[in-house]
C-alpha cells in the first residue's frame, strides 16, 4: 500500500522523501510463560511459550520532506512502534525505513539525565547522546539554558528540579539538536503555558527551515492544526494517507461506532427510594445512539423506578466531558415538577441542538425531592456518549455558540 | 548495522559516558575518590591478617625483589588485587550496563556498546589512580620497577580488552535471562581463588606437578587468563623481570578472542534489547 502525495504545499515539499518506509514488520513476542530465569528455560527445553503479535505488518509509505506529518490511530495501532523504528529504537523483522539527514527523537525527555549531575552537565551528556559535538553544545548552549528558562538553576543538581524543570530542560536539548527530521511522540504538551507557546513557535521554525517534524498524537486537535498530513494505521497496517482533516473525520467516524454503554466505572448513593435505571440519549428519530453530532437535536431520557410513591421529585443532570471538565448541570425544579411519580416510567430533556463540541462527554444524574433534603439517586458516570463533529466542524472549548457571522465591508 | 563512523562520532558519547559514571560515583560522599583506595587497602590488611597472622602462613614470595619481611606480603598482595578489582568490578558493572541503562536503550538511538565501553573506562581511570599509589609504595621500598612502565601499561590496556569483551557478552545475556548476574556471583569467587591472587604461583609446588589425563594440573591451571595476566603484574612489579613472553602472547590471545566472541553475541542479540528490556 504506497500513497503517495501529490498535493503542492508549502515550499520545499517537493525535494523527495525525507523517510521511505518499505515494507515493514514488526513482530513482538507475547510471553505467556517467559523464561526470565535460565532454570526456566530449561525446564522447558529452552522454549518460551509466546504469541507473535504483528505490531506493524507490511507499511510501505514515505513521508515528504519538509512539513509536519501525523500518525493516528488507536493505542496498539502500532504508531509508537513505526516511530521507534524510524528512530532505530527497535528493528524491524522485515522491510526497511530509510532516513534522509540527521534524526532526533522526543521520545522522552530527559532520558539519560543523571540525577546527581548538574543540569550543565546534564546538557553536555544529554546533547552527546543525542548525537551533538562538545563545539556544537558549546555553541548552543546559552539557547539551550534560555529556552528551558533556567538560568537560575542549571548548576544544581537535576534532582532538585521540578518535573517541569527536568522535562523542560529535556525538550530544550532535543530540540536544539537541530535535526532534519524530527519525531515526536506525544511530548508536546509539556511546561506552562508560555514553554509551550515557545515550542510551538520552534515546531514553526523548524518547519519553515524545510525540515521534516513526524508527530504520534492521541490529540486529534493537535494534529489537525499542526499537520499538513496524517496517516492513519490501524491494527498495524496503514489505513489511510490524506489531509488531516478529512482523514481525522473518517478516522473518528470509523472508531467510535465501537463504543458500547460504558458500564460502570461511576458511583453512586443515595436512599434508594427512586432510582435511574437506565439514561439514553435519542438521536432526531427517537432511537437511542451513543454519538451525535454537534448541533444536531438529541434527548436524554432517563427511566426511572420507584418503590413506592415518591412525592415531587426532581430531576437533574449534569454533563463532563471525560476529562472532568463540568459542562453544563440542570434541573427539572424550575419548570416541571410532578406531583408524584410510581412505578416505571421516563422522564425526557429534549434539546432542538446539542450544543457540546466535539468530544466525549459522561452523564450525571440524580433524582432529589423538592425540598432537596432527600436523594433518592445520585449516579455519575451513568452514560458516556460521542460527540461528532457537525455544526460547527472545527469549535474549541466546551460549548459550541450559537450565532451567526456577517461580514460587512 | 554499526558503522565505523557512528563509532568515531560516538567518541564523545563514550567520553561523555564515562565521566557519567566517574562522577555519579562518588558524588555526596564525603571521602569520595579515597574510597578507590580505601577498598583495596582494607582487603589487603584483612588477607594480611588472615593468612600471615591468623594461618601464619609461609606466603612470603621468592624470588628477586627488594621486599622482605613484613611488608612483602602486602604488597605482593595489592600487585594482583588491583588488576583482579579491575576485573570484577568491570564484569558487575558491565552485567548491569545494559539494564541499569534500560530508560537510555528504550529511548534513545545510539551503539550499544558504548555503554560497556563507558563502563571499562571509568574503572580503568580508577585502576591507574590505585596502580600509581601502590607503584610510589613500591619505589619507597626499594622495588624500582619504572623500566617495565610501558609494557605493564600494555597489559593494562590488554586487560581492558578482555574485560570490555565479557561485560559485552554477560551484559547481552543478562538482557535475556537475569540470573546471569547471580552466577556470576559465585563464578567471581570461584575465579578469584583459581588466580594466584592472595597466593604466589609457587605455592602450588607439588600439586601442580600431578598429571590429570596426560597433563600437568599446573597447565590447567595457566588455562586460566587471569592467571597470566596476575603473573605479569607479579614478574614486572614484585620480582622486576621481563613477563614470560608464552605469558604475553596468551594474555593477547585471550582478550581479542574475547572481545570477538562478546561483540559477536552483542550483535546477535542487539535488535530486540530495546523490546526485552
Amino acid at each position: 500500500m504506497t500513497a503517495l502525495v501529490s498535493t503542492a504545499r508549502s515550499k520545499g515539499r517537493d525535494r523527495g522523501a525525507a523517510v521511505r518506509v518499505e515494507g515493514v514488520s514488526k513482530r513482538f513476542r507475547l510471553y505467556q510463560e517467559r523464561n526470565q530465569t535460565l532454570k526456566a528455560a530449561m525446564m522447558r527445553g529452552g522454549r518460551a511459550t509466546y504469541e507473535d503479535f504483528w505490531a506493524l505488518r507490511d507499511v510501505s509509505f514515505e513521508i515528504p520532506t519538509g512539513g509536519v506529518f501525523g500518525l493516528i490511530g488507536q493505542n496498539g495501532s502500532g504508531k509508537s512502534t513505526l516511530l521507534k523504528c524510524m528512530a532505530k529504537i527497535l528493528t524491524p523483522d522485515e522491510g526497511r525505513i530509510t532516513v534522509n539527514g540527521k534524526i532526533s527523537a522526543l521520545l522522552e525527555l530527559g532520558a539519560g539525565f543523571h540525577q546527581e549531575l548538574s543540569g550543565r552537565e546534564n546538557v553536555y551528556l544529554n546533547g552527546s547522546i543525542l548525537g551533538l559535538s562538545r563545539k556544537e553544545i558549546d555553541r548552543k548552549f546559552d539557547e539551550i539554558v534560555d529556552f528551558a528558562g533556567l538560568d537560575q538553576f542549571i548548576d544544581t543538581p537535576v534532582k532538585n528540579y521540578s518535573s517541569g524543570m527536568y522535562v523542560r530542560l529535556g525538550f530544550s536539548v532535543a530540540i536544539n539538536v537541530d535535526p532534519d527530521v524530527l519525531l515526536v511522540d506525544e511530548v508536546l504538551a509539556v511546561g506552562d503555558e508560555a514553554f509551550q507557546r515557545k515550542c510551538d513557535e520552534k515546531f514553526a521554525d523548524l518547519r519553515d527551515a524545510g525540515k521534516t517534524i513526524i508527530v504520534v498524537s492521541h490529540s486529534l486537535s493537535t494534529v489537525r492544526t499542526m499537520c499538513d498530513e496524517a496517516a492513519w494505521l490501524e491494527h498495524g497496517v496503514v489505513k489511510e494517507i490524506g489531509v488531516p482533516g478529512l482523514l481525522i473525520e473518517k478516522y473518528v467516524e470509523n472508531t467510535h461506532v465501537e463504543r458500547v454503554a460504558a458500564e460502570g466505572g461511576g458511583s453512586r448513593w443515595g436512599t434508594g427510594q427512586a432510582r435511574v435505571e437506565k439514561v439514553e440519549l435519542l438521536d432526531e428519530h427517537g432511537d437511542p445512539v451513543l454519538r451525535v453530532r454537534a448541533g444536531a437535536p438529541a434527548t436524554l431520557r432517563f427511566h426511572y423506578e420507584t418503590q413506592g410513591p415518591i412525592v415531587k421529585p426532581v430531576f437533574g443532570f449534569g454533563i463532563h466531558r471525560i476529562d472532568g471538565t463540568h459542562a453544563t448541570g440542570v434541573n427539572s425544579r424550575e419548570t416541571i415538577v410532578p406531583d408524584r411519580i410510581e412505578g416505571t416510567g421516563h422522564v425526557d430533556f429534549a434539546m432542538a441542538a446539542l450544543p457540546l463540541v466535539q468530544g466525549s462527554y459522561d452523564v450525571t444524574v440524580a433524582i432529589v425531592d423538592d425540598s432537596n433534603l432527600h436523594t433518592f439517586d445520585y449516579r455519575t458516570k451513568a452514560l458516556r456518549f460521542d460527540v461528532g463533529s457537525g455544526r460547527p466542524r472545527e469549535a474549541e472549548g466546551v460549548f459550541a455558540i450559537d450565532g451567526r457571522w456577517s461580514f460587512e465591508s | 548495522m554499526t558503522t565505523l563512523a557512528e563509532y568515531r562520532a560516538s567518541r564523545e558519547l563514550l567520553g561523555n559516558l564515562t565521566q557519567r559514571e566517574l562522577r555519579g560515583k562518588y558524588k555526596r560522599s564525603a571521602l569520595g575518590w579515597a574510597w578507590s583506595l580505601i577498598n583495596p587497602l582494607a582487603l589487603a590488611v584483612m588477607f594480611t591478617f588472615v593468612f600471615g597472622v591468623v594461618f601464619q602462613a609461609r606466603l612470603a614470595p621468592v624470588g628477586n625483589t627488594e621486599l622482605e619481611g613484613i611488608t612483602a606480603y602486602p604488597l605482593f598482595l595489592l600487585c594482583g588485587l588491583l588488576p583482579w578489582a579491575f576485573l570484577a568490578n568491570g564484569v558487575n558493572g558491565g552485567i548491569g550496563a545494559l539494564v541499569a541503562n534500560s530508560n537510555l536503550v528504550k529511548k534513545v538511538y545510539f551503539p550499544r556498546e558504548i555503554l560497556l565501553g563507558a563502563n571499562t573506562l571509568a574503572l580503568l581511570v580508577s585502576l591507574l589512580i590505585e596502580m600509581s599509589v601502590l607503584g610510589v609504595a613500591l619505589l619507597l621500598f626499594g622495588n624500582v620497577w619504572l623500566q617495565f612502565l610501558p609494557l605493564i601499561l600494555v597489559v593494562v590496556a590488554l586487560q581492558s580488552v578482555f574485560v570490555t569483551g565479557i561485560g559485552l557478552l554477560l551484559s547481552a545475556l543478562n538482557v535475556y535471562f537475569r540470573d546471569v548476574q547471580h552466577f556470576v556471583g559465585i563464578g567471581l569467587q570461584l575465579w578469584f581463588y583459581a588466580t594466584p591472587v592472595i597466593y604466589p604461583i609457587t605455592l602450588l609446588g607439588n600439586i601442580a606437578d600431578r598429571e590429570f589425563l596426560g597433563i600437568s594440573l599446573l597447565s590447567y591451571y595457566k588455562l586460566n587468563p587471569m592467571t597470566a595476566f596476575v603473573e605479569m603484574y607479579h614478574q614486572m612489579l614484585f620480582f622486576l623481570q621481563w613477563p614470560d613472553w608464552e605469558l604475553f602472547l596468551y594474555a593477547t590471545f585471550c582478550s581479542f578472542a574475547m572481545l570477538a566472541f562478546g561483540l559477536y553475541v552483542f550483535k546477535k542479540l542487539e535488535p530486540r534489547f530495546a523490546e526485552e528490556l
